[in-house]
């Protein structure tokens, strides 16, 4: 195992992983000249963002209700030597302005960083604020880097990274006051996936939010006498084959947990990585069955659909027997 | 029950009333609700569904129904608040049920949980492009009702209202009435700090639509206006008609119409509801003091 630790408790640090996020970016406007930063009606009247709004306006910009042009001004920006990075709710950035995002960033292959809120069913506001297709569709995208950091500091971790990284990246975060999954300081690499607890009988390899719920999982797990792996899957692509592999041979039983549609997502990639490899392993997939969330905020649809610790558990032992 | 008809002015404002306490009691029971932008809108709302449309609360799949489409659809409250008071749905299951798996209401309406709501709506920018296709569909079988259109002016500067905008008045769907409630306030920006529409009503006019601006918070004006709108006439086809009514977000709630911009979204607890219903009873009879 790596050298950290993990936190095990209910009580562990809850930190707003937007709020960290937004101080980290006004972090980097500051220190980085050529850092921007776009949004789309997400200044706010008041507070850190629009205060960098005022201070540097060609570089930190708010283009309206208008997440298009907020995709295409950042690959221009991008195209002119500068470090973008576009923010707003998901679905409006990854499913509205998806022309701009597969032709201005990923077929032009200009280093923009987007930031896609709200990300899977954290919003709490039903399927039109709801995000539960990107990792499917940015999957199938040429020259795109899709990542879903699980807590707070990782998107500080992540955002750190993405500066020298090349290409378009999109980023995906949660709601926030997703509590923290870290406590300790750990090795960061886009691409490469973290084994975030050992475990011999299963794997599970969780992504986003679900990887503070698969360690609740997996402490509950072993009362029952089962001994099960995490792997936090933070980067969605390019996935980290190896580390899918080895959990394939190592456990042979691999369970996928996403807040995204069953269909395309984590689950679907590991089994065309698992397939193509010829590793013979058990796959269960837990994510959104296939359908619209009409209603409900997470603390409700969360335990609904098993995606809680004491959910992902029951579906681990099932699988497992 | 028969089709809502509530004929003089001072019934509409005293409605109007009503519904902004609906809309208010929602913030204190059924949790955060989107709220500056419902107060503004409610004047001519309560204007279409009680006295224009002739809605039918048990006919709400009438083919010959005028339509509503709430293009601004974080708005839902607002309908949500009129349903409610007709009889078509429960108060209590707005207040105790909202956005709960299983239930009616959540913060963005869904056709096909709530009754009466023609399309399911969140993302800006989709209801007039809805609205045209609902026009050619009306116009194709001689159907000569309206379809309205309530949209925000922060959702105006989404793009594909222009497509929509551009279109209507190239092919004359004059059964389109859209309404901007300019409220002058997005979710981040109040008028003319950060997009620049000079004029709104020339921004539409130059597109080809008959422009009315109006004072949207004056029940006798919104009357004037929706009672002289043109008759739709598919033989001598005028334009589309697009009515901006200038409003405060937070409209009839002094404290939020100061800040609208803290208003987009919020909650009362008990104290700040009873000292809401005692603002908006003050409004209210404020406006009926108003003459035509
Ligand atoms: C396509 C899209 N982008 C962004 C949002 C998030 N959003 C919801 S309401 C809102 C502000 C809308 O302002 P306005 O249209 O003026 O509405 P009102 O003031 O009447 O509430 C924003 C940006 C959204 N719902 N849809
Ligand atoms: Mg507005």
């Amino acid at each position: 195992m790596a050298g950290f630790t993990f936190n095990i408790t209910d009580m562990a640090a809850m930190m707003n992983a937007k709020d960290v996020v937004t101080k980290k970016i006004v972090e980097l406007v500051k220190e980085n000249p050529k850092v921007c930063y776009i949004n789309s009606d997400g200044t706010g009247h008041s507070g850190p963002i629009r205060d960098i709004y005022e201070a540097y306006p060609d570089r930190v910009l708010d283009v309206g209700i208008a997440e298009m042009n907020l995709v295409t001004v950042a690959a221009a920006m991008a195209k002119k030597g500068y470090i973008p990075f576009g923010q707003t709710f998901g679905p409006f950035l990854c499913v509205r302005a998806l022309d701009q995002i597969h032709n201005d960033l990923a077929y032009n292959d200009l280093p923009v960083r987007l930031i896609g809120t709200h990300g899977g069913l954290t919003s709490g506001y039903g399927p039109t604020h709801n995000t539960i297709v990107e990792f499917g569709i940015m999957n199938s995208i040429p020259n795109m880097t899709m990542i879903a950091p699980c807590d707070a500091n990782q998107c500080v971790k992540m955002l750190d990274a993405s500066l020298t990284y090349p290409g378009p990246i999109y980023i995906r975060i949660p709601r926030g006051e997703e509590p923290a999954v870290y406590n300790t300081d750990y090795d960061y690499q886009i691409g490469k996936a973290i084994e975030v607890k050992a475990g011999k009988d299963a794997t599970i390899i969780a992504t986003g939010s679900g990887v503070y719920n698969s360690l609740q999982a997996a402490l509950l797990l072993q009362e029952q006498g089962l001994d099960v792996a995490v792997i936090d899957m933070h980067t969605i692509k390019p996935i980290d084959k190896d580390a899918i592999v080895k959990a394939a041979q190592a456990t042979g039983n691999l369970i996928t947990v996403e807040d995204h549609n069953i269909l395309g997502g984590l689950g679907s990639i590991v089994a065309d990585v698992l397939m193509e490899a010829g590793v013979p392993a058990r796959l269960k997939k837990i994510g959104i069955p296939d359908t619209f969330i009409s209603l409900g905020y997470p603390e409700e649809i969360y335990p609904y659909l098993g995606f809680d610790g004491p959910g992902i558990a029951k579906t681990v032992l099932e699988f497992c027997k | 029950m028969a089709k809502v008809n509530l004929k003089d002015v001072p019934a509409l404002i005293e409605k109007a009333g009503d519904i902004r306490k609906g809309i208010c009691r929602s913030a204190r029971y059924a949790g955060n609700v989107h709220i500056g932008g419902p107060l503004s809108a409610t004047d001519i709302t309560v204007a279409l569904y009680y006295k224009y449309m002739g809605f039918d609360p048990e006919d709400t799949e009438n083919p010959e129904r005028d339509m509503f489409i709430l293009s601004k659809g974080h708005n839902g409250i607002l309908l949500y608040s009129i349903f409610c008071d007709m009889g078509m749905h429960d108060w209590h299951e707005l207040w105790d049920n909202y956005n709960k798996i299983g239930h009616t209401f959540g913060p963005h309406p869904n056709r096909k949980l709530v009754r009466g709501i023609e399309v399911s709506t969140g993302s800006l920018g989709h209801g007039l492009n809805w609205c045209v296709g609902f026009a050619h569909a009306n116009r194709n079988e001689g159907i000569t009702s309206r379809i309205y259109c309530l949209l925000g002016d922060g959702e105006m500067e989404e793009g594909s209202n222009w497509e929509a905008i551009m279109y209507a008045a190239s092919h004359k769907l004059n059964n389109i009435v859209a309404i901007v409630d300019n409220n002058h306030c997005s979710a981040s920006f109040l008028s003319g700090e950060n997009i620049q529409w000079n004029s709104m009503a020339d921004c539409w006019r130059a597109f080809g639509w008959d422009v009315r601006e109006i004072d949207g918070t004056n029940m006798y004006e919104i009357d004037k206006t929706l009672a002289a709108l043109p008759a739709v006439d598919f033989d001598n086809p005028g334009k589309p008609v697009c009515i901006i009514s200038n409003t405060t977000k937070g409209q009839g709630v002094s404290y939020m119409m100061e800040r609208s911009y803290a208003w987009h979204i919020g909650g009362l607890d008990d104290e700040k509801l009873a000292e809401t219903e005692a603002l908006i009873e003050a409004y209210t009879a404020q406006q009926q003091e108003r003459k035509g």
